[in-house]
């Protein structure tokens, strides 16, 4: 992909990763592909805002060749030092040789420990301001939004904010604005975003957009670091963001097992029958079959968790052990959960679910329902009255 | 004296080394941590901070 003029002086140079799948090591699916977006504004001075994944510098300069030779760049701003968005430095340092370099105090930390390349990033707080002639940056340090070192960088005159990995999303696309694409799948990668990486900071995002909403900054674009610009309706991200982070949830109920010779799944097939009777939104997931960045984006706004699985080595099945040290380390809060499984000695994955739910956001509300090798219909109707039972726990 | 681990970040306070560069002296236990301190790693409050097991 080419440069594309944002506003006038105001160029993406970023790159399409068209083909990622496994972002983050293997922690997050990213099935419709990303973007690493970089920033140039063009003025009296050149600034880039954010780098991209070093595989893809190439790119990234000869998009930033097409607007301006790249060693006229006079500042390069690092909002964050994560590899996605500072993989160029390196490059950017021999292209750019007169650049000056800021960030916060912890990217500076961040990218000296990662590049020693002896950068001399000049410090910001929030509130500094850089003149660009017409055109001013000013920034806002938002740690755990998502790592310590995170900044976003607003540009004043424009009302374009460049908050790198918050309001992002993991979708490849040639277009560059939410106007030009589905919104649908667009809005779905956001809340996978949101539900993935920015969930167990929840307390820290409602801060930091209220803090932002009282500044009265104009927003006519915001700008993040994977995907695309909203500019349609840039608070309908912001407000979106308010909703996840306040654990809003509905009458919906997710249901994760993971099963050896299907008792386990035909006992959840029983229990889904019993939820939907009361009325309750269901999606169930095999987590061995599902990738969690799926499970986990339709766990934001259900209120019902429930947990399977067969006993193995008596214990819970790995997979789910997986899946259930991940949703902890997310952080939900406010939730409701019960544990089923089946079992052929003696049992244990049942009272192993229950004692690793321990996580202040998710209470067991009803015990737990376990039968040996294959439900009988008698233990299937059981399953379906589990089922309803908890449902009436979901209001 | 006990260690407070920061929920967000994981960041462990340690009485015995304290955090000098944000004037809190080593040997300072967590009751005597100014309550407007926060999380030398990712900035929030003491109260997101709890007891290390
Ligand atoms: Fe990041
Ligand atoms: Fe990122
Ligand atoms: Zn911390």
């Amino acid at each position: 992909m080419s440069a594309v003029k944002l506003l006038p002086g105001v160029y993406w140079v970023g790159v399409v990763d068209w083909n990622v799948r496994a972002f983050h090591g293997h922690t997050y699916i990213t099935r419709r592909g990303s973007t690493y977006n970089s920033y140039l504004i063009v003025d009296e001075k050149i600034a880039l805002v954010d780098t991209v994944y070093a595989p893809f510098s190439d790119q990234l300069l000869r998009n930033i060749s097409e607007v301006v030779p790249p060693e006229k760049i006079d500042y390069i701003i690092s909002n964050h030092g994560e590899t996605d968005h500072s993989g160029s430095l390196p490059a950017l340092k021999k292209a750019c040789p007169n650049a000056k370099h800021f960030g916060s105090a912890k990217v500076k930390e961040t990218l000296e420990k990662m590049y020693y390349l002896g950068l001399d990033l000049q410090v910001v707080k929030s509130g500094d301001k850089l003149s660009l002639g017409k055109k001013t940056l000013s920034f806002i340090e938002a740690p755990m939004l998502h790592w310590p070192d995170s900044m976003f960088t607003y540009l004043i005159e424009d009302g374009v904010l460049m908050p790198n990995d918050a309001f992002g999303q993991h979708f490849a696309s040639s277009a560059r604005f939410d106007d030009e694409v589905d919104g649908s799948p667009l809005f779905e990668e956001a809340e996978a975003y949101y539900a993935n990486i920015l969930w167990p900071f929840s307390p820290m995002v409602l801060k930091k957009i209220d803090e932002i909403v009282k500044m009265k900054l104009p927003l006519k674009m915001i700008a993040p670091s994977h995907g695309i610009i909203w500019r349609k309706d840039p608070m309908k991200i912001v407000n979106s963001y308010v909703e996840w982070a306040k654990q809003t949830t509905r009458r919906k109920a997710v249901i994760a097992y993971e099963t050896m010779w299907k008792s386990t799944e035909k006992m959840a097939y029983s229990i889904v029958d019993g939820l939907v009777s009361e009325g309750v939104e269901v999606k169930m997931y095999d987590v061995a079959e599902t990738d969690n960045t799926e499970i986990i984006r339709e766990m934001l706004y259900a209120r019902g968790y429930l947990f399977g699985s067969s006993t193995h080595d008596n214990n819970m099945l790995p997979n789910l052990a997986m899946f259930l040290e991940f949703l902890k380390g997310l952080k939900p809060s406010g939730r409701k959960a019960a544990a089923f499984g089946s079992f052929g000695w003696a049992g244990g994955a049942v009272k192993e679910m229950e004692n690793f739910i321990t996580s202040p956001g998710i209470e067991i509300v009803q015990p737990g329902i376990s039968l040996k090798f294959a439900p009988s219909p008698e233990e299937l109707k059981q399953c379906f009255e589990f089922g309803k039972e908890f449902a009436k726990k979901l209001f | 004296m006990d260690k407070y681990k920061c929920t967000v970040c994981g960041y462990v306070y340690n009485p015995a080394v304290g955090d000098p560069d944000n004037n809190v002296a080593s040997g300072t236990s967590w009751e005597k941590v100014p309550e407007d301190w926060s999380c030398p790693n990712c900035g929030v409050g003491k109260d997101m901070f709890v007891k290390e097991q």
